[in-house]
């Protein structure tokens, strides 16, 4: 099976056949990375565009570490210090380079529908890195990647996401590829955070933590931003705390197995204690890991 | 010079009229309507099988000038207004500068005169500037030729003030067009607020942000007994406000427009921003609400809010594009297309709320078709479907959700005080 798509844009509209042809795909890489000598000749000549409007430390360096892995060269573009300072539209932006005759461009924007903006006009392949609050595919597939590496499986596991929903890509595409493949995923935080008729996705949503987390397999916290209390959504981020962070003695509820997710980065202390992040049941630093894996195989089911 | 419109099934919502005519042409008038006109040297405009409506009177247009020429002139709005089948056309104040002024009135007027095709009507702003702090010399704009008062693209937040300008109108006998808008349960939001807005990750308006307002103005209205015409009325709720409102026999009368009743917040499934408008598209049930609105006489008017934007300005993301679409062109054949053809309304209640209803609420002697009144008519092809070409629009700007629709109802000519100021191209003969 091919994957017929120019773009990665996001996981709603991904079949589960594609899915699954990308994580078995994601496999094969993820050996390589084990090797001594981590690189294949696959995607030799190819050259990448890192285009990231935002901040970014894991997504970005893995993208260009994967492209790297697959001996494609990489561009790496920031826009804090290009033109956009000058006014240059997104789409300028990505035409120009574009113009220097590149194969592909990962994007991360601010914006919803950033990266569907430029696949539109553009020929070549665009990979969504995270648009806004919309969607971030490949984290979403890392996650998927990473439960079924541990547990054998997806379907019919018991997922918790904890946190700020509403404005969470990682959350969005999570539910996407969870549902897709057979999951039974509980949402958590407080009602200012979880996004209207959210359980249209199919899933179920609590503001009790201790619900969410009871007899779960997989918990997915997601980080907090300080910026919520001054929009009102949240009283402060020692009541938040308080209410929704995993802590020891909540974990007892969840399966004695229960894997301990976070997309990164760890607001330590504050939806995450120190202890669960660098506990045995913790794989925050696997996901990252296999996040390279994942984006290799993106890179070579979208360029090859 | 005298143009012979023959054989053209004639709707005059106005009388009732629903037969085949002929009109005569003198002039800038209507000589004769009657069967089997003959007139010696009238140039003929064969009308078999196709509809002679009055021109149409769209209350809600955006054109960019002074200000925004890139997107949109008065001579060029009027050259896609007539293409749509539009014979007057009233502009909204929201132009750099405001039309909060005798002045800019007189310079939108010199200009219409000078360069417009068709009728072009100033609305002025209701407070200077449409900053929503002090009323605008209303006694002296209607003086200088406006035919209603609007801030639209705000909402006039302060209702001491709102309610101040509704009583000093009463004096005016002119609307008072509001655009119902609460500003901060809309602040961010770039879509309607529901299930499509969860999904896209958008931040999302609800529909109680345009609720809110509404019922707020309809008070004012009930205080002070003056004339309320809601704009681009969008939500099931609004519905249902008005509805009351009209029950109580309140002076309020309210419009939609024709991307309200065809699209629904879904269509921003693919982020074109062509689908960004305010009030944000909404969901099924409120379309729903509207069109049963329209055909209950709930609400009185279809207009376009026709809204030019520049490409660079729309090819931009979601959240950063400006709001608005364009509508002259396609407006009736959405109507023909959502309304008509789905049974809905009967063609002539349809073009009622395209004519003769904005005419009633502006106060103007138009759309209608009358011995002796004015010759503003179009004729409409309703069997023929046409493409929904970027390139061949008479605006200057494209931003339209309905590139690539093919729509039914083709404009096959407008005139405008006797002379034909649209036609449409014949088609190449093989």
């Amino acid at each position: 099976m091919r994957f017929e798509r120019k773009d990665l844009l996001d996981l709603q509209n991904l079949s589960l056949e594609e899915i699954n042809l990308i994580l078995n795909t994601a496999k094969s890489f993820r050996e390589v990375l084990e090797r001594p000598i981590k690189k294949v000749p696959t995607l030799r000549g190819k050259t990448i565009a890192n285009l990231f409007f935002e901040p970014s430390t894991r997504t970005k360096l893995s993208f260009e570490l994967s492209a790297k892995r697959l001996s494609a060269d990489i561009l790496n573009f920031s826009s804090s210090a290009s033109s956009i300072l000058k006014g240059e539209s997104l789409l300028d932006t990505a035409r120009n380079i574009m113009a220097m005759k590149i194969d592909a461009l990962v994007l991360r924007h601010p914006s919803p529908g950033a990266a569907h903006l430029l696949a539109r006009h553009l020929p070549i392949s665009v990979i969504n890195a995270g648009d806004g609050p919309h969607e971030h595919p490949t984290q979403g597939l890392l996650d998927l990647y990473s439960i079924k590496e541990k547990k054998g499986k997806i379907k019919g596991l018991n997922v918790a996401i904890v946190g700020d929903i509403a404005h969470s890509r990682v959350a969005r595409s999570d539910i996407w590829g969870l549902t897709k493949l057979g999951a039974k995923v509980k949402i958590c935080g407080p009602p200012t955070l979880i996004p209207v008729d959210i359980e249209k996705t199919g899933i179920q949503v609590t503001y009790f933590i201790e619900k969410a987390i009871l007899d779960s397999d997989v918990i997915i916290m997601l980080r907090i931003q300080e910026e919520r209390q001054k929009e009102s959504l949240i009283p402060t981020i020692q009541e938040y705390r308080e209410f929704f962070s995993l802590n020891e003695e909540r974990l007892k509820l969840a399966s004695s197995d229960v894997l301990i997710m976070h997309p990164g980065p760890v607001n330590r202390g504050v939806e995450l204690p120190a202890k669960l992040a660098d506990s045995s049941k913790s794989i925050i630093l696997d996901q990252v890991t296999n996040g390279i894996a994942v984006r290799m195989a993106i890179l070579y089911l979208l360029l090859t | 010079m005298s143009i012979l419109i023959k054989k053209g099934r004639v709707v005059d919502p106005a009388s009732g009229c629903e037969e085949v005519l002929d009109i005569l042409i003198q002039g800038e008038n209507i000589k004769k309507i009657d069967e089997n006109i003959k007139a010696e040297g009238a140039k003929l405009i064969n009308a078999e099988g196709r509809i002679v409506i009055p021109g149409l009177v769209d209350m809600h247009t955006h054109l960019r000038q002074p200000g925004r020429e890139d997107e949109e002139t008065i001579e060029s709005g009027s050259l896609a207004a007539a293409k749509g089948g539009f014979t007057t056309i009233c502009c909204m104040p929201n132009t750099t500068p405001a039309i909060d002024t005798p002045a800019i009135v007189d310079y939108v007027r010199h200009q219409a005169k000078k360069n417009a095709v068709i009728e072009v009507l100033p609305i002025a702003a209701i407070t200077v500037g449409r900053k929503g702090k002090k009323l605008s010399e209303m006694g002296r704009l209607v003086k200088a030729g406006v035919v209603g008062f609007s801030d639209d693209g705000s909402w006039v937040t302060n209702s001491q003030l709102m309610r101040r300008a509704f009583e000093y109108a009463k004096m005016l006998d002119v609307p008072l067009i509001s655009h119902c808008q609460d500003p901060y349960l809309s602040e961010k939001g770039v879509m309607n607020e529901g299930y499509s807005s969860t999904v896209l990750g958008l931040p999302g308006t609800p529909a109680e942000a345009e609720e809110i307002a509404i019922f707020r103005d309809i008070s004012l209205l009930r205080l002070t007994n003056c004339r309320l015409h809601i704009a681009h009325v969008s939500t099931q709720g609004a519905i249902d406000l008005i509805k009351k409102a009209k029950k109580e026999k309140l002076k309020v009368t309210s419009e939609i427009t024709p991307h309200h009743f065809t699209l629904s917040d879904e269509a921003v499934k693919t982020f074109d921003t062509n689908t960004k408008i305010n009030p944000p598209l909404r969901g099924d049930s409120d379309i729903q609400a509207l069109k049963m609105g329209l055909k209950k006489g709930i609400v009185d008017v279809i207009a376009t809010d026709h809204a030019p934007h520049a490409q660079e300005e729309k090819e931009l993301e979601y959240t950063r594009a400006p709001c608005g679409v364009i509508g002259l062109e396609t407006a009736l054949s959405l109507v023909i297309k959502e309304l008509v053809e789905t049974g809905f309304l009967t063609f002539r209640e349809a073009i009622a709320r395209l004519t003769i209803n904005p005419s009633r609420i502006l106060g103007i002697d138009r759309g209608k078709i009358k011995e002796g009144k004015v010759a503003n008519l179009a004729v409409v092809n309703l069997d023929k479907k046409w493409f929904v070409n970027e390139e061949k629009f008479l605006s200057l700007s494209k931003n339209s959700p309905f590139i690539g629709w093919t729509l039914p109802g083709k404009v096959e000519y407008t005139i405008f005080r006797g002379k034909v100021v649209y036609r449409e191209k014949p088609a190449k003969s093989k």
